[in-house]
């Protein structure tokens, strides 16, 4: 009866082991389209950083085998007192209650796991922190409840725009639901790109999961963030502070080109915007007051 | 004991009884009636959330924002985003404020701390009714402020239970919501420091002849920490708010950068109280689970100074953590590296914890009553509340998973399943000595299993909504999520469903009267309370008893 559970049990660990990579893997096959959530997933989304591989690579690789391996041990030890020691099989309790030496395993134990964890955690915090030389620079500034975006004049910018979520009418295949805008951000792909980041109202955050960047809008004060996405394409993010009634519904978009797709953006940019902000920009801040 | 008419000494009756009480006993059996009033509602709001959140789209708040306010049906849709946000933030603040915090430490432990420690009563009886009162009325302006415009045409404050400025403030919410939030923080904040005060004098100066500190039960040191831990946060609360209040009503401008103030500082004053609190919330929590550990592993508890000391570490370190909650805000890179290894820090003491439970349990006759059942799943629950912990400590990963779901899982985890457990694990355990009656095993059992697979099924999924990057806080989501917000809706439902059978099950033990006797646990049981009667007489201990080993920890 014994062997047969233990063998029941070792064969269920085993299978719980190797179906975890599996269902990890599915969920990463499943994340086609970058930039947006897969449907159903169950790990991180798809990268295009080098803080994304990393980031993924600490997080799939580090720490989640590590709290796996923990929460099934403390799952095992849990099952196996209790089948061990239950009233039935152990009527007599035993007195036993101190060891050092198991109170010093149990100390030390973990600290070492931490200081594992620790070396490639704190890489990783140095490399999100300290921004690289940036070619590119644009300021963010969130709204309730939309993005707006300024690139700098000298970068061949000078010009700036909101982005809002397209209403459920507006949407066009290929859109997506909550997440398409009606104008999307442009950047170089292979480049340094840096983020200025702060709000006009109330907190916001600005996040991109696919660059595994996110940074606090606050009101008073300009954040900095960086990323260089390596892969051309649309890349969606979900305000991430609360904001009041439409925080749900403010999302951000920015698209990935090529150097020379991003230059001639720029230059019909300039002309699409310069036209349109300074009347509207004025009468909106006019309507408000 | 003759409780019927009067006895050796004069008992009020009814209204007088338990408007007036100074009785510990009585005072503890209100908070539990109030953590009951404030669970049930918060958990009604969790439903109405998860409901809403159960399809992609907008469809159960906008009919509730008519039902509460007769919002005009043009503008329901908006009412319905606001009134969202006013529920998730009341579900926050009635489950902290008027569910653990009046289960655990008004209930439980002003029930038992003083029987533990061989007390008559607590230290400052009339100090300990109107901390009662204080929170009740606290209730009331809560319950008040979601009938009060708060954004401007809205009603109520949606603000999240972190109340950030400038969201917070007029910017935000001009409208007087907020002030009704913040005045019954205030006398939250007021009825848990007297209570604090309370606990600490009674504990230092009222134990039985014999019983030193480190003879003390461990549910008693759990209640010592939590005390101090609300004694040195919950001024740094009061003057944030109220710095809050004047911002809003008196032209300061604290946290407006307009003025020079800054939105950051109260983060960092809020944290300084906030992340001090979830450990308010679990640490009574742990002490009770070791005493039921030990009772049906009839062993004493293994490694009783460890426990006891890694106690007071956690709460330690849980006042020098609070920016971990702020890893986003813009702090520098060093400010970050030492937030990541403080919290990291908080991981020994609690798996020292962890073991020593196990370890207590190794060895013993288990037997598995209801109360065991609970604290085993405590423990589990609160094992894989605490990995993720782990993960979200790193600041370098929680730039992915910060305001997202896997938040939103990692603190109910620790919360919604651990500190919840605790109170259902106390419940159970306490019952019969609270009441005098025996309760229905194997229904009491049921109500583990349904709200054990109910929250699992609710919680683990949003671990992967978290990974893919879905916000909290959030009325509507892209499509992709909706197949695990599915099962997380109902796996909610199963939850409450869970407590129709706590309610039945109370209400049979009262109906069928089975005494419980003086102690229905067997020898395990060692502690004071299981000496007396059940129910205790009114005043216990007229003489005291006198402590000379190490039985009664």
């Amino acid at each position: 009866m014994s062997t047969d559970t233990r063998q029941l049990f070792s064969r269920g660990a085993s299978l719980m082991a190797l179906a975890l990579p599996l269902i990890l893997s599915a969920g990463l096959a499943l994340a086609q389209v970058e930039g947006q959530p897969a449907p159903g997933g169950v790990g991180l989304p798809a990268t295009v950083t080098d803080v994304g591989h990393d980031t993924q690579f600490f997080y799939n690789g580090i720490l989640l085998p590590v709290i796996t391996f923990i929460a099934i041990s403390v799952l095992g030890l849990l099952l196996y007192v209790s089948w061990r020691f239950n009233e039935n099989s152990n009527p007599v309790p035993s007195k036993l209650t101190h060891h050092t030496g198991l109170e010093i395993v149990w100390t030390l134990v973990p600290i070492l796991i931490l200081v594992f964890i620790s070396v490639p955690s704190f890489r990783l915090l140095t490399k999100q922190v300290e921004i690289p030389e940036a070619k590119v620079t644009i300021k963010v500034t969130g709204n309730q409840w939309y993005w707006s975006y300024k690139y700098p004049e000298d970068q061949g910018g000078g010009f700036g725009f909101d982005q809002l979520m397209k209403a459920d009418a507006d949407l066009e295949p290929g859109d997506v639901r909550l997440l398409s805008v009606d104008n999307e951000a442009v950047v170089p792909v292979n480049e340094v790109v840096k983020l200025q980041i702060t709000a006009a109202d109330v907190i916001h955050s600005f996040v991109i999961p696919a660059f595994s960047i996110r940074m606090d809008a606050v009101p008073g004060r300009l954040n900095e963030t960086w990323f260089r996405a390596e892969k051309e394409g649309v890349y969606y993010g979900q305000c991430s502070k609360i904001c009041g009634k439409d925080h749900a519904f403010m999302p951000s978009a920015i698209r990935v080109v090529s150097r020379e797709k991003y230059e001639e953006w720029l230059a019909e940019a300039k002309k699409k915007y310069a036209a349109a902000e300074t009347p509207v920009k004025l009468a909106a801040s006019e309507a408000v007051r | 004991m003759a409780s019927s008419t009067a006895g050796a000494h004069d008992h009020p009756k009814g209204l007088r009884r338990f408007l007036f009480s100074t009785n510990h006993k009585d005072i503890g059996t209100l908070y539990l009636i109030l953590a009951v009033i404030g669970g049930l509602v918060g958990m009604l709001m969790s439903v109405a959330i998860r409901a809403e959140l159960m399809h992609p789209g907008i469809s159960v708040f906008p009919g509730l924002a008519q039902m509460l306010y007769g919002a005009d049906p043009s503008m329901a849709t908006d009412a319905g985003k606001n009134l969202y946000n006013v529920f998730i933030t009341a579900h926050g603040v009635l489950m902290i404020f008027f569910m653990v915090m009046p289960a655990l430490m008004g209930g439980f432990a002003n029930w038992f701390v003083p029987i533990m420690i061989g007390a008559p009563d607590m230290a400052f009886p009339r100090l300990n009714n109107i901390s009662f009162w204080f929170l009740a009325v606290s209730l009331i302006l809560l319950v008040m402020s979601m009938f009060v415009e708060g954004a401007p045409g809205m009603m109520g404050f949606g603000g999240g239970w972190v109340f950030y400025p400038p969201l917070s403030s007029n910017i935000g919410h001009p409208g007087p919501a907020m002030d009704f939030v913040i005045l019954s923080l205030h006398l939250a904040g007021a009825s848990s420091i007297l209570g604090s005060i309370n606990f600490i004098t009674t504990i230092f100066n009222m134990r039985a002849p014999g019983m030193t500190l480190h003879k003390m039960p461990l549910f008693a040191w759990a209640m010592l920490v939590t005390a101090f831990l609300l004694v040195l946060t919950l001024p740094v609360l009061a003057g944030a708010i109220t710095m809050l209040l004047t911002d809003r009503n008196f032209g300061t401008m604290f946290y407006d950068p307009a003025g020079g103030g800054d939105p950051l500082l109260f983060q960092h004053l809020f944290w300084f109280f906030g992340h001090p609190e979830v450990y308010v919330l679990i640490l009574p929590a742990f002490g009770l689970i070791s005493h039921i550990v030990s009772t049906f592993s009839k062993k004493p508890v293994f490694g009783y100074l460890g426990m006891a000391y890694a106690m007071v570490c956690i709460g330690f370190l849980g006042c020098i953590v609070w920016a971990h909650h702020m890893y986003t805000v813009g702090l520098s890179l060093n400010a970050q590296r030492y937030f990541v290894f403080a919290t990291m820090v908080i991981a020994v003491p609690t798996g020292i914890k962890i073991f020593s439970w196990i370890a207590t349990m190794w060895g013993g006759s288990i037997s598995f009553r209801a109360p065991m059942i609970w604290a085993i799943g405590f423990i589990f629950v609160f094992t894989m509340g605490g990995v993720t912990g782990v993960v979200l400590a790193n600041a370098s990963v929680d730039r992915q998973l910060h305001e997202t779901y896997y938040v939103v899982a990692h603190f109910h985890y620790t919360m919604s399943l651990g500190a919840v457990f605790g109170v259902f694990a106390g419940f159970y355990y306490w019952f019969p000595k609270m009441t005098g009656y025996l309760y229905n095993e194997t229904l009491s059992k049921l109500h583990f299993l349904v709200l054990f697979v109910g929250v699992n099924l609710t919680f683990f999924p949003q671990h992967f909504l978290g990974l893919a990057g879905m916000p909290r806080r959030y009325i509507d989501y892209p499509d992709a999520f909706s197949s695990w917000n599915y099962l997380s809706s109902l796996g909610a439902f199963i939850g409450a469903f869970s407590m129709l059978v706590f309610f039945y099950t109370v209400i049979e033990a009262f109906m069928k009267k089975r005494y419980a006797g003086y102690n229905p646990w067997g020898s395990g049981a060692t502690t004071l309370e299981w000496t007396l009667p059940s129910p205790p007489p009114f005043h216990q201990f007229e003489t005291l008893p006198r402590i000379t080993g190490a039985e009664h920890q």
